[in-house]
């Protein structure tokens, strides 16, 4: 779908008010945070209108046009409120610019079917608008966690030094606060004892399930199956119940073998989702030939069988391990204060008192979950490359 | 044929072929001479079983960790034993006492009461089973506490009678000494303390139960707390008042003329207190209980005992449903009080308002990830798989951060002039914000299911039905839409699956009013100990979710689940 569509340039009645349009948006914006949102539509429209014009018409050099629009707006917005007015100006006067030239240049086709009509062009595009609002509204939480959590002040928004990009308004204080306290220590060392813990248990015991599983004749698969996975679907609030008011009644309560037994429970169905999926791949000819040349089934499974299920293994001892590291629900009621695990120290900080070392913290699981995406994509390309490799 | 059977008896082949051409004309058989038939069933078999055995570890892990706890949970919403095991003598008496008469229970069932009361009092049940009525009957738990406090002056009258008429009542050494066997007494008086040795069990003498049973049975349970919960002397110990009451009961009652067969130590002293028995002051227990709180003499807390005294009961299942139990059965409480119902219907309609914007703001998404070229769609896929890995409570400190009066979003309204400053949206600790960080948080369990389903559709039909003159709202409707509705159903499955047992999220920015069924259970688990309560509310929200989860399966099929796209 590359370039189906001619382009030509498009007239100055059309593209001079659709920038127009779009400055007055802007102007909207800026103009009610200044006092005044009807002063704002207006000059906004007539900014942008004539920018489109001066640029197109009288200017003509679309790179020349767009790099001094950027650069002589951006200067624009420093004098009127210094640093952070320098980048919104910029980012208006690059895409003001870029906005006159792809309309007037008619781009804005280029890459859609030659036949729609112009209200499905506009449709389009407006699509793709919300679907951006939609990846924004996903991924700011997360954005807006990172920087405030560099915040010099104890407040959970951004202080004008931070909006002035003042070094004086950032700091690393809730970064150090989070390694000196012994609360914040004790929680991460809980939670590195438990979750290789409960991921081990888990892994050895659904791997060994999954292959079982994947046999061709496994009786009650059904069934079997659905017990299997129910951890996964029943809420944790039921599986925290049900574990405290059992765990209780054998003593296991409160100690740190109840708690992993009970996320390894938890991360059971990952294991056997990942490898089953995996498995479903695999050779059998492969083992059969381990077999024929005189390996015995504990060799065949080590040497040949799982090198080539290792990728599923790993990434569902991963999603094991997440789940365990993250669980707060069911530790909350299962453990006790001796293994208070940093998801459950989270928890208490925000229902309690809220301090912005939540934050540092948030700011680096959100590194490890990166990490960890990136390990399992990587992963999982792996073990389609090798499926792809062995014939089907 | 012979090829087939060649195949499968590789090792001595040429035999096999054989005879499978020359003579043999029966079933096939394999290499070693059995049918063909039985040898496949048992090789098989085999493989089942070492299916099975690979499979046995996990399963039996998995009962026990998980299958057991929700069971042990479901028994515990319809246990009640507490009422029988703490009052067992009351319970058995209240059998025969009419609930609807509108009479008192007789003087018995106040004796009784007594006796039960006074035992658990001893071992501090009765405060427990006191905590359990009040979840009933307002009042109960203090009515018990008060109650535990007072039966030791019911007691009392008969104790200083008896203590009166002879000291030789008031020595524990002189009420073992009757009442214990010889032997006993024997390896009493060896037994040091200090030694670390166990107390030797208290043995009753022979036949001394036929001539006091009360008094034997109550001293029973007296030297068995004192000697296994207490770790007291048994030997020094004096008897609680409770004995001699039953003491005076048996001194005055069906059994009296047996006392003069009795001639073991003590026969004289027995012999008195029988003669002075009868004279004795005597104790009305339905007074007495009357002065200990006025509530005794009323009819509320004897039908809650009378009701609650099965070992099983449906009442907490009711109490979930907002009913309770009536002397005329199950009915609907009063208005103001029906707050699981609510709770229920705030669970539901929440959740369904969480998957319907999932679904408003996952079609979008799953639509372009599954229209954009590969490369580019790869890309934005990172940003719907970020917020999936990332932690449950680093995006719920981050919408709580986000969404406070003086958060980021109150900021940047205020700051473009939306909202004025002192009118700032409360977007948190209500309904508002348990929906919004909600559906962010299980908008990927929307998309990634969308996303295979529309991955699946292909371009060319929407191409085709727009050249065959549909709209593009026609095409999408007609050609596009009933293709993603199985993506649609196993995303909204899975979204409200998740959505309606979701614990975290509404606890910390739901507030009063944005809450679910799930943190009241909590609740019940950790502060009201209502754990009954907590597991008929557990029990009715798994048979939902599992209700769900069978539909899930039919539909979608659970090994079809995929994580991470």
């Amino acid at each position: 779908m590359v370039a189906l569509t001619p382009i030509s340039r498009k007239p100055v009645s059309f593209y001079v008010p659709v920038v127009a349009a779009a400055g007055a948006i802007a102007g909207l914006f800026v103009g009610t945070a200044n006092g005044s949102g009807f002063m704002g539509v207006i000059v906004g429209a007539i900014i942008a209108g004539a920018l489109a014009f001066l640029l197109t018409q009288i200017v003509k050099n679309e790179k020349l046009g767009r790099w001094a629009t950027t650069v002589i707006v951006a200067i624009v917005g420093y004098f009127a409120a210094g640093i952070p007015g320098l980048i919104i100006g910029a980012a208006f006067g690059w895409f003001f610019s870029w906005f006159s030239f792809w309309l007037y240049e008619g781009r804005y086709r280029a890459r859609v079917a030659p036949y729609l009509t112009p209200g499905q062009v506009l449709w389009h595009f407006a699509f793709r608008v919300i679907c951006g609002a939609i990846f924004i509204f996903l991924i700011t939480p997360i954005l807006v966690v990172m920087p405030l959590s560099f915040n010099a002040e104890n407040f959970f928004t951004f202080t004008p030094e931070m909006l002035s990009f003042d070094p004086a308004g950032y700091s690393l204080k809730h970064y150090r606060d989070f390694f000196n306290s012994s609360d914040w220590q004790g929680a991460v060392l809980n939670s590195i004892k438990i979750a290789p813990a409960a991921t081990f248990l888990s892994v050895s015991f659904g791997t060994l399930a999954a292959i079982g599983l994947s046999q061709q004749h496994v009786p009650f698969r059904r069934a079997i199956m659905a017990i299997l996975i129910s951890p996964m679907i029943v809420p944790l609030i039921i599986s925290a119940a049900g574990m405290y008011f059992f765990y209780s009644r054998v003593g296991l309560q409160g100690t740190y073998l109840g708690v992993v037994l009970a996320h390894a429970a938890l991360g059971i169905p990952f294991v056997i989702i990942t490898v089953t999926a995996t498995l479903v791949g695999f050779d059998r000819s492969l083992t059969r030939a381990a077999a024929n040349m005189g390996a015995n089934p504990v060799t065949t499974f080590f040497r040949v069988q799982m090198p080539l299920i290792l990728p599923g293994v790993i990434s569902g001892g991963l999603f094991a391990f997440i789940t365990s590291f993250d669980e707060v629900v069911v530790v909350l009621f299962v453990g006790s204060a001796g293994q208070k695990t940093l998801p459950w120290q989270m928890f208490t900080g925000l229902r309690e008192q809220i301090s912005p070392t939540i934050l540092a913290v948030a700011t680096i699981l959100v590194a490890i979950s990166i990490c960890l995406l990136t390990v399992v994509e990587l992963l999982r390309r792996r073990s389609e490359r090798l499926r792809g490799m062995s014939p089907a | 044929m012979s090829d087939a059977n060649n195949a499968t008896t590789a090792p001595n082949s040429a035999l096999a072929a054989e005879r499978a051409e020359d003579e043999y004309t029966g079933p096939m058989l394999a290499a070693d001479g059995t049918p063909l038939k039985r040898s496949l069933n048992r090789a098989l078999r085999r493989q089942k079983i070492s299916a099975l055995l690979l499979i046995a570890p996990l399963l039996i892990f998995v009962l026990v960790t998980f299958i057991a706890p929700i069971a042990d949970m479901l028994f515990r919403s319809v246990e009640n034993q507490i009422v029988q095991d703490t009052l067992p003598r009351t319970t058995t008496e209240l059998k025969n006492w009419d609930s609807e008469g509108g009479e008192l229970p007789d003087q018995t069932v106040y004796k009784s009461l007594y006796q039960d009361i006074y035992v658990a009092q001893e071992r501090k049940l009765h405060t427990r089973l006191g905590s359990r009525l009040n979840y009933e009957l307002t009042g109960a738990s203090s009515l018990f506490r008060k109650s535990g406090r007072g039966v030791d002056d019911i007691g009392e009258v008969y104790q200083d009678q008896f203590e009166d008429l002879n000291a030789f009542w008031k020595k524990g050494e002189n009420w073992n000494d009757v009442l214990g066997s010889d032997a006993w007494l024997a390896a009493m008086n060896d037994w040091k303390k200090a030694s670390g040795d166990a107390q030797p069990p208290f043995e009753m003498r022979d036949g001394i139960a036929d001539i006091l049973p009360q008094t034997a049975d109550y001293y029973s349970i007296f030297a068995d707390f004192v000697q296994n919960e207490d770790e007291d002397n048994l030997y020094k110990e004096d008897p609680w008042p409770l004995i001699y009451s039953a003491f005076y009961d048996d001194l005055t009652g069906p059994t009296a003329e047996q006392v003069a067969t009795y001639a073991g130590p003590g026969a004289t002293e027995l012999a008195e207190a029988a003669a002075a028995a009868p004279s004795f002051a005597t104790v009305d227990y339905m007074d007495a209980f009357a002065d200990i709180d006025k509530d005794w003499v009323e009819l509320p807390i004897w039908q809650t005992i009378a009701t609650y005294s099965p070992k099983f009961t449906n009442g907490y299942f009711l109490n979930a449903v907002d009913m309770q139990k009536t002397p005329d059965g199950p009915a609907l409480r009063p208005e103001d009080e029906r707050i699981y119902w609510t709770l229920f219907k705030r669970t539901l309609f929440m959740s369904v308002c969480i998957t319907l914007s999932c679904i408003l703001l996952g079609y979008p998404i799953g639509w372009i990830l599954a229209n954009l070229p590969a490369r580019t769609a790869n890309l934005l896929m990172i940003l719907v798989l970020l917020p999936f890995w990332t932690s449950l409570l680093v995006r719920t400190s981050a919408w709580k951060v986000m969404l406070q009066q003086q958060g980021v979003i109150n900021d940047t309204l205020v700051w473009l002039g939306v909202v004025a400053d002192d009118s700032r949206l409360a977007l948190i600790n209500n309904q508002t914000g348990t929906i919004i960080a909600m559906t962010h948080i299980l908008l990927p369990f929307m998309i990634l299911p969308l996303y295979s389903v529309m991955k699946t559709v292909p371009p060319s039909y929407l191409r085709a039905a727009k050249s065959l003159g549909a709209t593009n709202w026609t095409a999408f409707w007609r050609v596009y839409f009933p293709q993603s509705v199985p993506g649609i159903g196993a995303g909204s499955i899975l979204v409200f699956i998740l959505s309606i047992g979701y614990y975290i999220t509404p606890e910390i920015v739901g507030g009063r009013t944005g809450t679910f069924i799930s943190n009241r259970i909590a609740y019940h688990i950790s502060s009201s100990l209502n754990w009954g309560l907590a597991a008929a509310l557990g029990a009715i929200l798994l048979a939902v979710v599992l209700g769900l989860y069978y539909a899930y399966d039919k539909i979608v099929g659970i090994d079809n689940v995929k994580l991470g796209g």
